[in-house]
């Protein structure tokens, strides 16, 4: 299943400059595993060596933070759309 | 102690003081790196000393590369000791720092201050912010006394108060239907797309975080230059309470304080308390929350600092605690019958928060605590409505005087 993933301006560098990516999978964590797979660079700034996120990176499923949801095993369905962004901002 | 870096708080990675939050490689926060004072202590004090009596007066301490002015004169606010409030609490040595004494009536204008003028220096030329109420007001103000453009971004719900005041200097106000954490979501993602906007809590948060160190460099000099035992302090992201700490770090560090960091207390709403749950539960991660309190100005559920906060409670013989909706109303009451100071609801959980210290035994009755009342109750006028009557009467003496006989009877 198709999902979009949109990309803070802080990962498009390592996205060939793309603001947006298009990456199959049946749960958010496929999701961005394939997303990885497009652009190898992306995954050590998202996750860590355990494969878990960063402490300090947010996913949202269509607005809604993932750890409201299931985490990373969260399913998406086709033309879902996936956000990540940084988690220091506000306050 | 000129600003030299940017430096990731996570890995250390560096980068030059511009219009960054986030560390490339790890996503950690970005905080200004200082070169060592070029100054002995004595020499640093008596700049201070002689400095303007606004938070510009640390100007040495703050991340400005020109010199630091502003159009609305901030900070400097009164450090009041709180006998009365102490005698209730059954303590000796309790300190109210009342930031309601500030332009817009909240700590909110120190960090825009900082924020708006490292701005102007890094020439963006609109000002923005995602707030929970007060931060509108500050930034909304700051930008009308600069002549720059403001965008304000707030829950849709906010309270009315915060709403009308911050709208009354000009700014454009966008209510946003979710919560705080949904404002700060898509704040972050405009700020990645509109180039010559400053988010003051988004792209420069950095310079703005720096600007709450001032509360600690305050309350030191108006101690006489001496350290309180204990702080109490707000939480909603944990920038002012780490930004606290920091504050009188630097100065022991520079000589100019003698002593250890207090032990810092945070205070959050139950409704709120992601970092309180962690703290509790022995972590540094903060599960997110959603919101349900009337301290809409703590209403984060998603706290940017959070594990830092919980650290810092940790290794300081502090903690952080939550309390109540009832106990935030008695909290904003104490303090107003005590110390004549009117707090809005995050000052209620504050006060509410130092009484529940004070009655677990957690603070030595000698020990000199201070608590920082971080907002006005002119802004949280419905947290106090059903506590106060008002008796109407015709304009006769005999009026008057049935109803003091009235008050008599029910004392």
């Amino acid at each position: 299943m198709a999902v979009t993933v949109k990309l803070p301006t802080q990962l498009r560098a390592a996205a060939g400059g793309a603001a947006e990516a298009s990456a199959d999978g049946s749960t958010v964590g496929e999701v961005l595993q394939a997303l990885y797979a497009q652009h190898g660079e992306l995954r050590d700034r998202i996750a860590g060596e355990d494969g878990e996120l960063r402490r300090f990176v947010n996913v949202y499923l269509k607005g809604e933070d993932i750890r409201f949801l299931d985490g990373l095993a969260t399913p998406v369905a086709d033309g879902d759309e996936v956000t990540i962004l940084p988690a220091v901002a506000g306050g | 102690m000129p600003a030299e870096a940017l430096k990731c708080k996570e890995c250390s990675t560096a980068y030059p003081l511009e219009a960054r939050y986030v560390c490339e490689r790890c996503f950690g926060p970005l905080e200004v790196a200082y070169r060592p004072p070029s100054s002995d202590a004595p020499a640093l004090k008596r700049r201070i000393q002689a400095g303007p009596h606004t938070l510009w007066r640390y100007a040495d301490f703050l991340p400005l590369q020109g010199p630091a002015r502003s159009a609305l004169p901030t900070g400097w606010t009164p450090l009041v000791r709180a006998d009365r409030l102490a005698e209730r609490l059954g303590l000796r040595d309790v300190w109210i720092k009342n930031e309601t004494a500030n332009p817009t009536h909240s700590f909110k204008d120190r960090v825009v201050s900082v924020a708006l003028a490292r701005a102007l220096e890094l020439g963006f030329d609109t000002v923005a912010c995602a707030s929970t109420g007060n931060l509108a007001g500050a930034v909304a103000a700051h930008a009308a006394a600069a002549g720059l453009p403001a965008y304000v971004f707030i829950p849709a719900d906010l309270e009315a108060e915060k709403i009308l005041s911050a709208g009354a200097y000009g700014a454009r106000i966008v209510g946003v239907r979710g919560t705080y954490d949904d404002v700060n979501r898509l704040c972050t993602e405009i700020s990645g797309e509109r180039d010559g906007w400053a988010f003051v809590n988004v792209n420069v948060r950095p310079y703005y975080a720096e600007g709450s160190k001032t509360l600690a460099f305050e309350t030191a000099e108006q101690l006489g230059w001496e350290l309180p035992d204990r702080v109490v302090a707000p939480v909603a992201s944990g920038s002012l309470f780490t930004k606290v700490a920091r504050g009188f770090q630097e100065w022991i560090d520079a000589g100019l304080l003698a002593g250890e960091l207090p032990a810092m207390h945070g205070a959050q709403a139950a409704g709120c308390s992601p970092v309180a749950q962690a703290f509790a539960a022995g972590t540094d991660v903060c599960r997110p929350v959603k919101p349900d309190t009337i301290a809409k100005s703590l209403a984060i559920g998603n706290p940017a600092d959070g594990p830092y906060a919980v650290d810092l409670a940790r290794r300081t013989g502090g903690s952080v605690e939550s309390v109540t909706d009832d106990e935030i109303r008695a909290g904003i009451r104490l303090l107003a019958e005590t110390t004549g100071i009117f707090t809005e609801t995050a000052g209620g959980v504050t006060t509410a928060v130092l009484a529940k210290l004070a009655e677990s035994g957690a603070i030595d009755p000698d020990e000199r605590v201070v608590a920082y009342i971080t907002g006005d109750g002119l802004k949280t006028l419905d947290a106090v409505r059903d506590g106060v009557e008002l008796a109407q009467i015709d304009a006769r003496f005999e009026a008057f005087e049935a109803i003091e006989a009235v008050e008599e009877v029910v004392a």
